[in-house]
């Protein structure tokens, strides 16, 4: 029939979207848990849907008012029996799914730390007009548009927003996260082999929101030193005026990294207040905080 | 001082040709429709039986004339959209730029959801219900105008954003910060805000004529268990009007005052708090999607009954439902927001809550199948509709689903699998059974039927358009592309959005097929002629009346026995066939007075609302003290009714009720 | 036989079986005043979600003065006197009208709008005070949701005072006719659920914004 073509359409073509870097190629833990849970609601619920498709079809067919065969019953109105039917297939689907629901957002839940011997990199996380500021605590680094981890590490991400709302996603690592100006939000993510991954802002955010995406590189731990090392030695240092330039509306931003940052930087973003009053504060904020 | 306000040359976009064409078309064509009627002498005849008319039956007419123009207006910001991503890909930005794409995506979301989905809804419920309760009017018929005035106002506004001024560019739901005053200078969020108050005062009051209506003025006889399930669905669609509408004008509001007069409620500075709006933007927007859908279901329960020449299988059941799906709309907004970062535990318990209201909806869909399961099914257009819903809709409701199990929705929300998602539950949904509900109420409307074989081609172009246009977005989505992108950089979603962009192709055949059908179905309206009032052997009490129905509905209220009123007096009808006719008496009917007052209320609101966008603060005033006035002057008239004589009663049952012998 | 000489029978035939819901369409003074209860029933929804609001952002003073520093508590335990006295006053009216007493109910509507003006003359004072201290809607989220949810009510009030004095005019003009007495009476719907709405705006914000 039309749906089952329709639905093989739908899945064949799921998963040669999987081929092509997305949801359903997952390259991380988180993201391929979630991919296992979408895949069981949808059985659960196939299960049921597929024969409802087709029974109507077939009930729509067989009693069409051509055809005489089929026993007209213009009183049959009530069915104990069939209402109990009809109440316990959706109640027993919801049941089900329901509870692959319910673990799962207790298991995979965003700011729960990812399981592991290796000690998590920590990256602060702000959405600039329309950009994407990825600042490294520990390592002093930061960088624009581009996100360097190590594989087989978790990735503690915490994030905000520097000015409208924005959802920060890596589909092959996993689900996204909102960023919002004043609020830290966090998420947990981990790439288990090397490559490259489309992340990008899933949630408007005004004219440059088409080109706010940026590439993340899961590389080994020893390159991702190397990496840090390299980035630590050149560039520019992301300091209160290098902020205050950066924090500008821009589109289409090339990657930059930044050699150094200006201490307490993620939190004064956080607890300054935005745009006239708000850049003034937090440029005498981290100056302040640079002279000490 | 400024005279203007903020209103100046600038604010008409002559620089953007698709903007002035697409505005001067609009204007040329508004300026040969008014010309025409003026020419043609039809104003009268327009202002006395239309534009003043308190009749619920030319009320939802009206309602669902407005809808379809608007239905135009949002499906051709689709097809733009959909041609802008058919060429935006890789380094190349298409032809609109962001700040014109923003505002079409924002324009087609707010105008399809508030302007074309809305008014269809509310203009069938509007020609039906009264009638199918047995009466005569609504509660308030003079309010009623009052409500159809106001929608027209937030469409009218939301248009001349087209050629003065813009639009928002914020998507339909507006959320703040990026509709702050800081991050949206422009006027447009100000149209938006104005728009959606002004048509928002309308829809509320809508819903407070429909709740009082049907609770209090249904015929004699017709207790609630006895009610045609279109009336329950809409009595539930209402209540959750009344009780939702509110909490979007507060959010609107709050908004408007963070704007106008530099509030903090959902700024980033002195403490505003921006998740709030978008809590309380849906703790309102999932309740709509029970407004839209639940008379949708109603539609669709009346035509399964009808054409299965059956009564609707489980029907306490379906009440049930309904109601169950009513209550539960207020418990799962918060899945709209699973990424925004609330605990496990609150996202697991709207998740499940989600899920709950699948239950009723699934009752819904086996009822339907088991109303069909031993009748005579005629598959008629409006079946095919229903047909067509119920196969669609089930896979829309299991993506549904899929989105309420929170790990699901932080990898799908904001991509463009969420946008197939709600469109594949609205289109067919609400917008399948729209067209079901206009077949299938058409010659109750104007007395002839609608032409079956362009309906039909009508069905299957949206039907395949429909999904050759939507599924290629489930695809795209899992492909991690998001929602409103003006251009993308990953070529591999480009052949998939070359197929959706046909299909928006395919669904503009159905159109043209459905204005073909209209144009066909007046020409040969003589052959296509409803003499009986019951074209389709119907069930409820709106078929025992003429098509179309007189001013007055019922020369007597019937009297309502038992369930499908109309169907069970067909058959005593013919359990007597045979016994003389007796001769009817008729006594007078009142009947509301027609009123003026729909049209000054929108007079002053387009004005009112026009000044305020534009910070015109003199005209302002004039809009506000107008209607002010104007209320006034309604509150002292004195003749509330007119009363028609029996005689005319009679004339009219002798001319039209002839044929209605069994 | 004719269809609508069935209808016809069938209405002879359920004469006896006509209770509340079978009685057809109910008479015009309930269906109005039973339309105004659903309106106030939404009203009191929009209430609900600037008290959500103000609930949210009680807290956001952003540095600014809070509730227990700018309320006033004996000009606002008169305001409330002053509304739960008009309230009552309302009740009387109603009860003039009841009994067809166009002088009682004159004299019952005029207490009733004095004492509202009364509570509205002190609130808008009570608003330029704060003002005047630098407390204004613009200075925090808590003054932005407190002016608003506040304001919200005196709103009402004045439109609660423009609509008595219509009718007061109405009844002069009119006489004590059915529409007038109908509209009458949802007024004093009206006028009641302003001050139950108050009564929450009392607890909430005064009681519990000084003592929390």
């Amino acid at each position: 029939m039309r749906y089952g073509l329709l639905l093989s359409v739908l899945i064949g073509a799921a998963t040669l979207g999987g081929c092509t870097e997305g949801v359903l190629d997952p390259k991380g833990p988180i993201a391929a848990a979630e991919r296992q849970i979408l895949f069981n609601s949808l059985g659960i619920m196939l299960a049921i849907v597929i024969p409802t498709i087709l029974a109507t079809l077939g009930a729509a067919w067989w009693f069409r008012a051509s055809n005489r065969r089929a026993r007209y019953m213009p009183d049959f109105a009530y069915s104990g029996r069939l209402e109990l039917l009809v109440w316990s297939i959706p109640i027993m689907t919801v049941l089900l799914v329901g509870g692959v629901a319910w673990v799962g957002s207790h298991d995979l839940d965003p700011p729960k730390p990812i399981a592991s011997a290796v000690k998590p990199v920590r990256v602060q996380v702000v959405s600039l007009d329309w950009k994407w500021l990825f600042i490294y605590p520990e390592q002093g680094i930061a960088s624009v548009n581009q996100l360097t981890v190590p594989v087989d590490t978790p990735v503690s991400f915490e994030l905000t927003s520097s000015s409208v709302m924005n959802s920060f996603w890596v589909p092959q690592l996993g689900g996204q996260i909102y960023t919002m100006a004043g609020m830290t939000t966090r998420i947990h993510l981990q790439a288990d082999h090397p490559g490259t991954y489309r992340g990008a802002s899933a949630n408007y955010s005004g004219e440059g929101f088409a080109d706010m995406r940026f590439n993340v590189d899961a590389v080994p731990a020893e390159q991702f030193a190397q990496w840090v090392n390299t980035t630590r030695s050149a560039g520019p240092a992301l300091d209160a005026q290098a902020y205050a330039d950066l924090v500008k509306p821009s589109k289409a931003v090339a990657p930059v990294t930044y050699r150094s940052i200006a201490p307490g930087l993620f939190a004064s973003i956080l607890s300054s207040t935005m745009q006239a009053d708000g850049l003034s504060q937090l440029t005498s904020v981290t100056s302040q905080r640079t002279g000490q | 001082m400024n005279l203007l306000g903020k209103l100046s040359w600038s604010a008409i976009p002559f620089d953007q040709p698709i903007v002035m064409g697409a505005s001067g078309g609009m204007i040329l064509g508004i300026v040969f429709v008014l010309g025409l009627v003026t020419l043609k002498g039809y104003v009268p005849y327009l202002w006395r039986e239309w534009i003043t008319s308190v009749d619920h039956k030319r009320i939802g007419v009206m309602y669902l004339v407005l809808a379809m123009l608007m239905l135009l207006r949002g499906f051709s910001d689709a097809i733009m959209m959909r041609a802008q991503l058919a060429v935006a890909a890789g380094g190349a930005q298409g032809y609109l730029p962001p700040e014109h794409f923003d505002q079409i995506f924002s324009a087609h979301g707010t105008i399809m959801i508030f302007f074309v989905a809305m008014p269809l809804v509310i203009g069938l419920m509007n020609f039906a219900v009264p009638l199918q309760l047995g009466i005569r009017d609504m509660a308030f018929p003079t309010l009623n105008s009052v409500s159809l005035g106001l929608t027209a106002s937030g469409i009218l506004l939301t248009n001349v954003s087209l050629f003065i001024g813009e639009f928002a560019k914020t998507g339909w739901v507006a959320y703040p910060p990026l509709s702050e005053l800081q991050f949206s200078p422009g006027v447009g969020v100000d149209y938006y805000l104005w728009s959606l108050q002004i048509s928002g005062v309308g829809t509320l009051l809508t819903g407070i004529n429909f709740v009082t209506t049907i609770l209090k003025t249904r015929a004699p006889g017709m207790s609630y268990m006895r009610m045609p399930v279109f009336c329950w669905t809409a009595l539930a669609s209402n209540l959750l009007i009344v009780a939702a509408f509110p909490v979007l004008t507060a959010a609107l509001s709050m908004l408007l005052l963070d704007r106008y007069l530099d509030f903090h409620f959902f700024s980033v500075d002195a403490g505003g708090n921006a998740m709030m709006y978008v809590n309380l933007f849906w703790v309102w927007g999932h309740p709509e999607v029970y407004i839209l859908v639940l008379p949708a279901f109603g539609i669709y329960s009346e035509v399964s009954a009808t054409f299965s020449g059956k009564p609707l299988f489980g029907y306490r059941s379906m009440v049930a439902a309904t109601m169950v799906i009513c209550v539960l709309a207020y418990t799962v907004w918060l899945h709209h927001f699973f990424t925004m970062g609330a605990s496990a535990n609150v996202n697991a318990f709207f998740g499940v809550a989600s899920m709950i209201i699948a239950v009723p909806t699934g009752v819904k869909i086996f009822n339907w199948l088991f109303t069909m399961y031993g009748g005579r099914v005629r598959f008629t257009v409006p079946v095919l509709w229903t047909i067509g819903f119920m196969v669609t809709f089930v896979l829309g409701g299991l993506t549904g689903i899929l989105l309420a199990v929170p790990p699901v929705d932080w990898q799908m929300h904001n991509s463009v699998f969420l946008v197939a998602h709600f469109h594949h539950v609205i289109i067919p949904g609400v917008v399948f059974a729209a067209f079901a509900g206009y077949t299938y109420w058409f010659p109750k409307a104007f007395g002839f039927k609608l032409d079956e074989r362009w309906g039909r081609r009508a069905f299957w172009c949206w039907f395949i358009g429909f999904h050759v246009a939507f599924m290629p977005l489930y695809v795209l989505g899992l492909m991690g592309m998001t929602r409103r992108l003006q251009h993308y950089d990953v070529l591999a979603w480009h052949p998939w959005l070359l197929v959706a962009a046909a299909g928006v192709a395919i669904i503009f055949a159905g159109i043209v097929c459905q204005i073909v059908q209209l144009v066909v179905s007046i020409g040969a309206r003589e052959e296509l002629r409803d003499v009986t009032g019951d074209p389709w052997n119907g069930r409820t009490l709106e078929w025992s009346t003429a098509s179309p129905p007189p001013a007055w509905n019922f020369a007597v209220l019937p009297r309502v026995a038992e369930r499908d009123a109309y169907w069970t007096m067909k058959r005593l009808a013919r359990a007597k066939q045979g016994e003389p006719a007796q001769a009817r008496e008729y006594s007078a009917i009142e009947l509301p007075n027609s009123s003026a007052i729909g049209l000054v209320t929108a007079f002053f609101a387009v004005v009112g609302g026009f000044a305020l966008i534009w910070h015109i603060w003199w005209m302002a005033a004039f809009g506000v003290f107008g209607a002010f006035v104007a209320l006034i002057v309604f509150a002292f008239r004195d003749e509330d009714e007119v009363e028609i004589p029996a005689e005319r009663i009679g004339q009219f049952e002798r001319m039209h009720k002839a044929e209605v012998t069994l | 036989m004719n269809i609508a000489a069935v209808i016809e029978e069938a209405e002879v035939h359920h004469d006896t079986a006509s209770n509340a819901g079978e009685a057809g369409p109910a008479p015009k003074r309930i269906v109005v005043a039973y339309g105004f209860w659903i309106f106030l029933l939404s009203d009191i929804v929009m209430f609900s979600a600037l008290f959500a609001a103000y609930a949210v952002l009680a807290r956001a003073t952003a540095g600014g003065p809070g509730g227990a520093e700018l309320f006033n508590q004996t000009s606002v335990a008169i305001e409330t006197a002053c509304l739960l006295a008009s309230s009552y006053s309302c009740g009387l009216m109603a009860l003039a009208i009841g009994s067809r007493r166009r002088g009682g109910t004159y004299l019952f509507a005029l207490v009733t709008f004095v004492l509202g003006a009364a509570f509205l003359a002190l609130e808008l004072r009570e608003f330029s005070d704060m003002i005047a201290r630098g407390a204004t809607p613009q200075s925090s989220a808590f003054l932005s949701a407190f002016f608003t949810l506040v304001g919200c009510h005196g709103l009402h009030v004045t439109a609660g005072l423009i609509w008595l004095a219509v009718m007061m005019a109405q009844l002069a003009i009119k006489g004590l006719r059915a529409n007038v007495e109908r509209r009458l009476i949802c007024f004093s719907l009206f006028w009641h659920a302003l001050d139950i709405v108050w009564v929450w705006l009392f607890t909430v914000v005064y009681l519990m914004g000084v003592h929390a």
